[in-house]
Formats: C-alpha cells, sequence, structure tokens
C-alpha cells in the first residue's frame, strides 16, 4: 500500500507541518473584543453609547477631582488658588476632618477615645465575623460593649464594671441552670443580673463621674460618622436576639404569644422609619416616668432596634421555614424539649440560612441612620447639612462634602455586603 | 408484704401547669397576656402623669382648625384657612402622587438595568453592575440631596433664559429647567377635544380586541396574525385623524418667561423631581437585582427546550422565559414598592409637602399635637402598607404554581 503510494505520488511529506497561531481576529484581546463588545452590531451600538456615556461623566469630574484643592481655609481662597480652573475644593475636608467624624460638640482633646473605640470594634468584632480566628478572642468581645461605653461617655468606670458584672453573675447563675430547666436558667440570669443592678446602683458614690479617669461626654454632643457607627452597631446587635425571639414567637403554636408578636412586626413594618424617629423624638418622653430623663440617643436606639428587630426577624421566620419538617421531627424524636431542640438543632442551621439575610439588613439600617438627621441629631448628613454648609467659609461646597459621605457610606456598606458573600460561600455545606 | 398504690389520679393538679405539656403553654399564654397588659398599664399611666404634669390632653379637635400655612404643591383648593385635615389630606395626595410616579420610573429603570446586566456585552453589563452597587450602597437620603441640589444650586434661575443670547435655553423651546422647578407645556383642551381622547380610549380597546382575536385565531386554526405593526397603527391613527377632523382642539401652553419668573405650563417643584428621580434611580438599583435574579432563576433548559419546539428567540422570550421570570420578580417588585412609598417620606428632608411634612411637620410644629399626628401618620402608612400587602397576597395566588 505505501510503495504504491510512493511510487504514485511525487512528494509525500513525512512529518506534520508545525502548527501555526490562529489568525490574530481569532485570539488574544482581539478576539474577546469581537466577542464581548462588538458581536452584532446593535452590541457594537451599546458598547459606543456605553464609551460615550462614560466620557460624558469622567470629563467634567476627572479634571474636578484631579485639581482637587487640599489645603485652604475658606471657599473663596480655594477659588483664589483655583484662579478660575475647573477643580473640587477638598479642603473642607482636611479642614473639618474631626467635625465630619465625631460632631461639633464632641470635645476636641477627647477624640482618641472614639477613635480607640473604633480600632478596638475591630478587635471585637473579628472573632465573630471569621471563625477561624481562635474562640478565646471572644472574651474581647464580650468586654468592648462595656470598653466602648466608658470610652465615648467617659465618667466613673464603677458603671461599665457594674454592668459587666452584674451581665458575669447573670451568665453564672444562667449556667448553673440551664441544664436542667432553661425557662429558669434564663430568667433567673436576668433576674440574678437586674438584682446585681440595682444593689451596685445603690453603691456607685454620689459626683464618682466627675472625678472620673475619663470626663464624661453627655449624648447629646455625639455626633457625625461617629454617631451613625454607634447607632448601626449598638442596633444590628441589640436587634438580632430580639429579632430571633420574636420570629420563634410568630412560630409558636401559642396563638396569644404568635399573636403579640405578628401584630408588633408587621406594625414596625408597615410604618416607615421616619415616623418611628418621630416617636422617638417627641413622643416617647411621654412614656417614660414623669422624673425619669431618658436621653434622645437613648430613645433613637430603642426605636431603631425595635425597627431593625422587626424586619430580622421576617428573616429568621424565612431561615426557620426553609429547614425540612425532618430537622424538627429528629429533634422531638431525640426527646429534645423546645428550648434544647431550638438551641442544638433548629436555630443554628436557620440562622445560617439566614446569614445574607441579616447581613442586607444590617446594611439598610446602617444606610437609614442616616435619617436621624431629620429629628435634628447632628450625624454625617446633619453635619453636612448643618453646621458645615452652613458656615460663612463653605457655603456652597456641595459636591466635596455630598461625596465624601456618598465614599464613606459606599465603603462601608460595600465592605459588609463583600463580606457577607464570602460568607455565603464558607458556609454552603450542601453538595450541588 | 407488698404495698398497694392507687394509680395515679387522672384529675387535675395546679402543679401540672407548669411540668405537664398539656397546660404549660396555657401558662405561658396566660403570663404572656398579664406581662403585655401591665406593661401597657404602666405605660398608659405614665402617659396620663406627663400629660396632665404638661397640662395637655388628647384631644384631635385640631384638625379642624385652620392650618395657617401655605403649601407649594396641591391638586385640591387649598389655602391658609383650610384646616389641618385638609392640609393633611393635601399631604397625602402628595404622598401618593411621589409613590406612583417614583414606583413607575423606578420599574422602568429596574427592568432596563436588570436586563442590560445580563447581555454579552462585557462593557454594559459591568456598566449596569456599577450601577446597581453603587446605589444600593448609598443611603437613599444622600441620594435625595444630591439630586436636590442638582436642582437648586446647577440649573440656572430664570433670569438666565433673558436675552438675545441668554445663558441657558429651553428644551424643544418648550421645557425650561430652572432652580425653581421644571416647566413643562401643559395641554390646552379646547370644544371637540373630549371626542379626540374618547377616540383615543376606544383605539385602546380596539387593540386589546385585536390582540385577543389574534390569539383565538392562532390557538383555533394556526394562523399568526402579526401583531406588532397593527398595534401601534391602531393606537396613533385614529386619534390623529379625529384630532384633524376636530380642527386641532388641544393645544399647548408653553411656559414663556414675563417678568422675573415663568408663566404658563405646569411647574414641576425642585424638591418632587429630587424626590421622584432619587427614589426611582435608588430602588431601581434593587428592582435591578430583582430582574436578574428572575430571569436566572429560569433554567436553562427551558430555554432551550422552547428553541428544540422550533420557537423563535422572541417568543421563547415572550412565551416560556418571561411568565416564569415574572413569577419571581413580582413579590419582591411589590415589597420594592412598598419600600418607595415609605421612603417618600424623606420628602421631609428636601421640603416636599407630603403628609410627613404637613401633617407630621408643620402641623405638629404648630400645634404641638405631637402624639395625635404621629399616630395618624402611622395609621396612615400602615394602611397603605396592609393594602398593597393585601393586594400581593392575592397576586400571589393568582400566580401561584398550580400543582395537583
Amino acid at each position: 500500500m505505501s510503495d504504491l503510494h510512493a511510487n504514485s505520488v511525487a512528494f509525500v511529506r513525512t512529518e506534520t507541518i508545525p502548527e501555526s497561531p490562529p489568525p490574530g481576529v481569532a485570539s488574544g484581546p482581539i478576539k474577546w473584543m469581537r466577542e464581548n463588545l462588538f458581536a452584532t452590531p446593535a452590541n457594537t451600538l451599546l458598547t459606543l453609547v456605553a464609551i460615550y456615556m462614560i466620557y460624558l461623566i469622567l470629563a467634567p469630574t476627572m479634571p474636578w477631582i484631579l485639581n482637587g484643592v487640599w489645603n485652604a481655609n475658606s471657599l473663596s481662597e480655594c477659588r483664589e488658588i483655583l484662579n478660575g480652573k475647573s477643580g473640587a475644593c477638598f479642603a473642607v475636608l482636611s479642614e473639618r476632618w474631626p467635625q465630619l467624624l465625631f460632631g461639633f460638640k464632641y470635645p476636641a482633646e477627647y477624640y482618641w477615645r472614639p477613635t480607640l473605640a473604633f480600632v478596638l470594634l475591630f478587635a471585637a468584632v473579628a472573632p465573630v465575623l471569621f471563625f477561624d480566628l481562635p474562640r478565646k478572642l471572644l472574651v474581647m468581645t464580650a468586654l468592648y460593649p462595656f470598653i466602648a461605653f466608658w470610652l465615648i461617655w467617659g465618667g466613673t468606670i464603677l458603671v461599665p464594671i457594674l454592668a459587666l458584672v452584674g451581665c458575669g453573675v447573670g451568665y453564672a447563675v444562667y449556667q448553673r441552670f440551664v441544664a436542667s430547666n432553661f425557662a429558669a436558667g434564663f430568667f433567673g440570669g436576668i433576674a440574678a443580673a437586674f438584682i446585681v443592678w440595682s444593689l451596685g446602683g445603690a453603691m456607685i458614690p454620689e459626683g464618682a463621674s466627675e472625678a472620673a479617669m475619663l470626663q464624661p461626654v453627655p449624648s447629646r454632643d455625639l455626633g457625625g460618622f461617629m454617631l451613625n457607627m454607634m447607632l448601626g452597631v449598638t442596633c444590628v446587635s441589640l436587634s438580632i436576639p430580639i429579632g430571633i425571639a420574636l420570629a420563634l414567637g410568630r412560630q409558636s403554636s401559642m396563638p396569644i404569644i404568635k399573636w403579640i408578636c405578628v401584630v408588633f412586626i408587621e406594625f414596625i413594618r408597615g410604618v416607615p422609619l421616619i415616623t418611628l424617629l418621630f416617636v422617638a423624638s417627641v413622643m416617647l418622653s411621654y412614656f417614660f416616668p414623669p422624673d425619669s430623663s431618658v436621653d434622645l440617643f437613648l430613645r433613637v436606639v430603642i426605636m431603631i432596634t425595635m425597627f431593625s428587630a422587626a424586619y430580622i426577624a421576617e428573616v429568621i421566620r424565612g431561615g426557620l421555614a426553609a429547614l425540612p419538617k425532618g430537622q424538627y421531627e429528629a429533634a422531638d424524636s431525640l426527646g429534645l424539649d423546645y428550648a434544647q431542640a431550638m438551641r442544638l438543632i433548629i436555630l443554628p442551621q436557620a440562622l445560617k440560612i439566614s446569614i445574607p439575610g441579616i447581613v442586607n439588613v444590617a446594611v439598610g439600617l446602617f444606610k437609614d441612620t442616616t435619617l436621624v438627621s431629620v429629628i435634628s441629631m447632628f450625624d454625617l448628613v446633619g453635619m453636612i447639612r448643618g453646621p458645615i454648609l452652613a458656615s460663612t467659609e463653605w457655603n456652597g461646597v456641595y459636591w466635596e462634602l455630598l461625596g465624601f459621605a456618598a465614599l464613606l457610606f459606599f465603603v462601608v456598606c460595600y465592605g459588609i455586603s463583600q463580606y457577607s458573600q464570602w460568607l455565603e460561600r464558607r458556609l454552603a455545606t450542601d453538595h450541588r | 408484704m407488698t404495698t398497694m398504690t392507687d394509680p395515679p389520679k387522672a384529675s387535675f393538679r395546679l402543679s401540672m401547669l407548669v411540668y405537664d405539656t398539656r397546660y404549660r403553654s396555657l401558662t405561658f399564654q396566660a403570663l404572656a397576656a398579664v406581662a403585655l397588659a401591665l406593661s401597657f398599664l404602666y405605660l398608659g399611666s405614665n402617659l396620663i402623669n406627663n400629660l396632665r404634669a404638661a397640662g395637655l390632653n388628647i384631644s384631635y379637635s385640631f384638625l379642624g382648625a385652620p392650618a395657617g400655612y401655605d403649601i407649594n404643591q396641591t391638586l385640591i383648593e387649598y389655602d391658609s384657612q383650610s384646616s389641618n385635615a385638609r392640609a393633611a389630606v393635601v399631604g397625602l395626595i402628595n404622598t401618593l402622587i411621589v409613590a406612583f410616579l417614583a414606583c413607575i420610573t423606578a420599574t422602568v429603570f429596574g427592568v432596563i438595568a436588570g436586563v442590560l446586566r445580563l447581555s454579552n456585552n462585557w462593557l454594559v453589563s459591568k456598566l449596569m453592575a456599577l450601577y446597581v452597587e453603587i446605589f444600593r450602597n448609598i443611603p437613599v437620603l444622600i441620594w435625595i440631596i444630591i439630586i436636590f441640589t442638582i436642582m437648586t444650586a446647577v440649573m440656572p434661575a430664570p433670569r438666565a433664559f433673558r436675552g438675545d443670547e441668554p445663558e441657558a435655553s429651553m428644551l424643544f423651546d418648550a421645557i425650561a429647567f430652572t432652580n425653581r422647578g421644571v416647566y413643562i407645556p401643559a395641554p390646552v383642551w379646547g370644544p371637540g377635544s373630549m371626542m379626540v381622547v374618547a377616540t383615543f380610549i376606544a383605539s385602546i380597546i380596539g387593540i386589546f380586541a385585536y390582540r385577543r382575536y389574534a390569539t383565538n385565531l392562532l390557538y383555533a386554526t394556526g394562523r399568526l396574525l402579526p401583531t406588532t405593526w397593527p398595534t401601534i397603527a391602531l393606537l396613533i391613527v385614529p386619534s390623529v385623524l379625529m384630532f384633524f377632523i376636530m380642527g386641532q382642539p388641544i393645544g399647548l401652553d408653553t411656559p414663556a418667561l414675563k417678568g422675573f419668573n415663568f408663566q404658563g405650563g405646569i411647574k414641576v417643584g425642585g424638591p418632587l423631581i429630587a424626590l421622584w428621580f432619587a427614589l426611582s434611580i435608588y430602588t431601581g438599583a434593587f428592582i435591578a437585582e430583582n430582574v436578574r435574579a428572575g430571569i436566572q432563576a429560569v433554567s436553562k433548559g427551558q430555554t432551550e427546550a422552547a428553541a428544540a419546539l422550533g420557537l423563535r428567540p422572541r417568543r421563547v422570550m415572550n412565551l416560556v422565559v418571561l411568565p416564569q421570570a415574572l413569577r419571581v420578580i413580582i413579590p419582591p417588585l411589590i415589597s420594592q414598592y412598598l419600600n418607595i412609598t415609605k421612603n417618600s417620606s424623606l420628602a421631609i428632608a428636601v421640603g416636599y409637602a407630603d403628609i410627613t411634612a404637613t401633617l407630621g411637620g408643620i402641623t405638629l410644629n404648630q400645634t404641638g399635637r405631637a402624639i395625635e399626628c404621629v399616630l395618624l401618620l402611622m395609621l396612615f402608612y400602615l394602611t397603605i402598607s396592609l393594602c398593597i400587602s393585601a393586594f400581593m397576597n392575592v397576586y400571589n395566588n393568582a400566580i401561584k404554581l398550580k400543582e395537583r
């Protein structure tokens, strides 16, 4: 066969030709652009429109940002430096930096205190967010609320220590009784904590806060982005346990408890946060005992916590409903009572499912903390619209300030949502 | 010697209230009810004591008293001598207006962005992802303020339109963007204009009738009638014909610069535009995510199966993908509408006279009736929310997969 071939054909190639590279249009960036940017005429048109829109946005903003002035004492000085060129006046940020972050009343010599509390926040939150860290770091998380309270508000250290001791005693009582009966442990723990607090409260001497190591700062002096952070962190962490309780109550087979939870959740979810903040600012003080003075910050925390608890309850209810019924039946057949079944079997799984939803609520809540500017609290937006834009030096510097606020919120919220997506991938233990 | 014990009696003992699961739930509920009643009593008595100490009472008579303030955007008749109740109704209508407008535009933005985000075009899909991330992660209050600032600080003053070489000019010689608001032409209804409107309505009914006829014909005989061109023709041709037959009865009152301000046309205030546009693009970003999730929720096998049956891509979209995607998209969409309605209460930040700004703002501050005003305000929003969720439940039940 091969002989015949060799005789009849003049030339036979004995080795394969080396592969030539694919043509330029079928590889590399050109191929990618042909497929992803200019696949069809319509696609090409879309690309051109998109490029034109990017140009429209960037052409005025880029020189504006790049020509930015960072050192000036007022808008008119800025304009002198710019000399007619288009440019931002970022000097307002550097000049009013402490006001943007801490409000205009927080004593300047104590700025280190909220700053330190902010840094410690990362240490406290890290073991909660990242499970791989050593569990012992959770001690920091448990201590953090008391440390942060003391750092930001100042006053006598006896108050946070007393609060801590109360919580410690309550936890000890809970641990002692929970093995035999959850309800006894839970309510006993709360009762013990209250006893310690009321006994200890009488023992704190009058005027202790004036002589304290850290000078006290009243709540109304808090402001700036610090206020947004404080409201966000406090309300989210307080509302998660309340939300769990509400969700369990809504699933309960006891009609009265179920209806209390349903009415609460639906009422809160049906009204805008602003009306709840109105309640906090003008109405809530009527419901406290006549001689008590609950300051606005605490009232706002109460209302925002109720608000986010209702939303978190709905998220967790979704998680509870998504669990297969077999899990509930398995817990029952093991002979676990309600508290044990919830604690050991149901909630760990339901909470895992609800984490993305809870993070969404947390991000939404953090954004909504800007609404407190409407009831004349000077958070970041309140500071910008109030004292800074109203001042004679900076009247008219809208874009730099609003852009800064937007950027700050974007960084925090985008960071949280990226974390949530990472966590979702981490926790996906089911096989797909 | 054996001791005989009686079998336990089935009678009720008090300890069973704690230890017997049959009765324990009753105990818990009774405790919860008592605790709730006690806390209400406590709060109520505090309220009464505080009100007495402040010399106040709960009374809704302020609603009938003259409001004493002006509202710049009113659809119903209102002046400063009208009652507080009427001011609240004006605010209520304004809330509904901005919520309705924002729902429509947010849906448009959201659907466009959501579909484009799934586009094959890399640049466009990345741009849409950027839009969604930027708008979702920045508080809506900041967006409202930003757009309000654009409306007031960047737009030219009316006098910029004056002169032979004005600094600003009107769009199509009909729409003027000024820092006092946007002036758009107003229609002028002449005699006979009713006929044109009636023709237009009749042609819309005709379109529906024609499409139904086409569908029935398709199912009965398999003949496919064109729908797109007849629809457009039916929509436009009869009305335009009638418009000219009746002698052009509908005119436009275009705004024109007279004195220091624009006269004529309809003025759309800056606060309304800021609120409307900000709510639209903010919520549009959320809706875009819902739309994307809904389209991606339709499994690829559905598209392939439809293609295998020989359907053209557009029919695949209309007949197979969209009906299934809508089932996923609509419920979160309606809760976004609910969010728009609730977020429209941020009008108070830019001075748009919605119900929060009239009843919960000026009326509350002038009369000092904090409790009554806030309660009425909550009641109003609660009613809207419950109506929308009731509608949502009805709709959900209607489109739910009918399983045997």
